[in-house]
């Protein structure tokens, strides 16, 4: 870009380098504020709870365990680990179901041609915008009319019918930006779209795939209404609603505890965060450009 | 289709059974695509419209879950109108929707602007900055919320040491919403990284013709920037507004679950939560749904007919 003399081409050097040294200084100042909440709730759960009032400091004068033999001590009678297990299996469940669901579903609207396509799409695209507090109400009373209040279905068959429109919509995406002689040349061979979606789409979709189970997990492990509506016995908490009683029946004063479980619930969320994150952010990013 | 099929005359009978080619492909393009859509339209049926439905005819009823619901026509809805808290949190829910969702996309934008001025080291930022979107919503960050803006926590001791009236944010109606406002803007790397997404796309050599033409930064941001980015903007203003309408866990958890002090944090989802779970009141959080369901869509419809006068779509992708 510069077509200056050898002279001038040093100061312009110098002048880009004291923008980028200024642009990282004011990018790196947002970030402190920006994650000074998570820094302060980790290093404060190494404090005993009487120092994390009145002091903004991060580090701890003296660390502590206690806070966290105090939470894996349990809530209510029921172990920390029922909580986390409930928590995986929830994730692991839902997980599968929508990746499942979501990928047949987007595989009819991307790839096959049938009469209402257009009309079922809308609808798809509709539910998306449709505040899921509408129907909460009558699904709460069928799954109560029905017995199923207090296990984990009404929180999974959702998930294995496609209801979280999100997903179908990623993956109907990303299909559409795949080449469709594949598929194409697959059915003029002869095989019918059990066998194209099977052997030809799938593995094409792995990408959309990993963004959908990561999301779906880390969604379904942070959900706090649904587990609050449907799950009545402790035994069955996953760690958002367990982490609510544990703030109901601890002292207000004793947040060094609070924060602990609080820094507990959220290491699997942070960890898939760190692995996947390239996934995270770039369906994002894509799923906001094409919509 | 099947009645069709019994009116014609026995001889012509032989050729819908055996269709020439190109029909039996389309009926097995149908097939397939009711089996590939099946677990979806039986999820919509059974888990949105069916509810939808139900929750219609429960807002005109008096519904506690234990005897059978009672006709009261438009009562809910009039009911609605004199209930204080209701418009209470009506109130709550405005001011978070008005005041935050603009906040928060203010600030997407202008670090997405910083991030893509850059060329080293923006992916790691755009990833640093996007963490707390993921985990924003959750009971822990709540929580931790709850602690930064309590009386003696870290907030409060840097308004003393700033000389401020303090005693923590967490029990003064005037600041309970500052906090979750606070909190929704915190969240801001979702619709950053779309607003990135959609900076990247700009043409560079838009910018190079109107610095020819000697455009300022700032005509540069209004007469390129803005336009080109309208249907990202369109977008996160959309998904953004829809989402902030839905606000729960992190109200219910700072506020105990009451919505308070003194009803400043009483969202529309919580309140309607309070009426239907916690006083077993269906019908009348039946018709507060339906309400709050038409409110949303009427501002989807309201955005998407107002977007032709400030959404720039590119010519030749023009919808």
């Amino acid at each position: 870009m510069t077509t200056a003399a050898t002279t001038t081409r040093t100061l312009v050097h110098r002048q880009r380098r004291a923008r980028t040294v200024g642009f990282h200084a004011v990018v790196l100042v947002v970030l402190a504020v920006i994650l000074y909440p998570v820094a302060w709730m980790v290093l404060s759960t190494f404090k005993p709870s009487a120092e994390i009032g009145g002091d903004a400091s991060l580090l701890p004068t003296a660390v502590t365990f206690d806070n966290y033999t105090k939470v894996l001590g349990g809530v209510g009678g029921v172990s920390f680990w029922t909580f986390f297990q409930n928590s995986v299996l929830l994730a692991v469940l839902s997980v599968i179901g929508t990746v499942a669901s979501s990928a047949l579903a987007a595989y009819a609207f991307a790839r096959i041609q049938f009469p209402g396509r257009g009309v079922y799409f809308a609808v798809m695209i509709g539910t998306l915008l449709l505040p899921f507090h509408v129907v909460i109400i009558p699904q709460y009373i069928m799954f109560n009319n029905a017995g199923l209040v207090d296990t984990y279905i009404p929180l999974l068959i959702g998930k294995y019918l496609a209801a979280d429109a999100f997903f179908v919509f990623l993956m109907v995406q990303f299909m559409r930006g795949l080449p469709p002689e594949l598929d194409e040349a697959a059915r003029v061979d002869g095989a019918g779209h059990y066998r194209t979606f099977w052997s030809i789409m799938l593995p094409l979709l792995k990408p959309a795939i990993v963004t959908s189970a990561i999301f779906s997990f880390i969604w379904t492990w942070n959900d706090f209404l649904g587990p609050l509506l449907y799950l009545k016995n402790p035994e069955l908490y996953t760690l958002p609603i367990a982490l609510r009683l544990f703030v109901d029946q601890t002292s207000s004063a004793d947040y060094g505890a609070q924060m602990a479980m609080a820094v507990l619930a959220l290491v699997p969320v942070v960890l898939f965060f760190l692995i996947f994150q390239r996934y995270l952010v770039e369906g994002v990013a894509t799923q906001g450009l094409k919509g | 289709m099947t009645l069709e099929l019994t009116q014609v005359p026995a001889g012509e009978r032989r050729s819908h059974l055996h269709p020439r080619p190109r029909n039996r492909r389309r009926t097995e393009n149908v097939r397939a695509a009711y089996v590939f859509l099946g677990p979806w339209l039986i999820g919509f049926l059974l888990l949105t419209a069916g509810p939808m439905v139900a929750s219609l005819y429960l807002a005109f009823t008096d519904y506690n879950l234990f005897t059978a619901p009672q006709w009261v026509g438009l009562d809910n809805f009039t009911r609605l109108l004199d209930d204080p808290n209701y418009l209470q949190a009506w109130k709550v829910t405005g001011v978070y929707v008005l005041v935050g969702t603009p906040l928060k996309l203010a600030a997407a934008l202008a670090v997405a602007l910083l991030l893509n001025a850059t060329v080293r080291g923006a992916g790691f930022y755009r990833s640093a900055f996007y963490l707390p979107s993921l985990v924003g919503a959750s009971v822990s960050i709540a929580i931790v919320w709850k602690a930064l803006f309590m009386d003696e926590g870290p907030v409060d001791v840097l308004q003393q040491f700033l000389g401020r009236p303090a005693g923590g944010w967490v029990g003064d109606p005037d600041m309970s919403m500052r906090m979750l406002i606070l909190l929704t803007m915190w969240q801001f790397g979702g619709p950053m990284v779309i607003f990135l997404a959609g900076l990247k796309q700009v043409p560079k050599e838009l910018y190079e013709a109107a610095a020819v033409d000697g455009a300022g930064p700032v005509r540069k941001f209004l007469a390129i920037t803005v336009p080109m980015l309208s249907p990202v903007i369109f977008f996160n203003l959309l998904l953004e507004t829809i989402n902030a309408f839905q606000i729960f866990a992190s109200a219910f958890i700072i506020s105990g679950g009451t919505g308070g002090p003194a009803g400043s944090t009483l969202f529309y989802t919580l309140y309607l939560y309070l009426r239907g779970f916690r006083d077993f009141q269906m019908g009348y959080a039946a018709a507060m749904a339906w309400i709050l369901t038409l409110v949303i869509a009427l501002i989807t419809v309201l955005f998407f007919r107002t977007s032709r006068f400030w959404v720039h779509y590119a010519g030749d992708e023009g919808r």
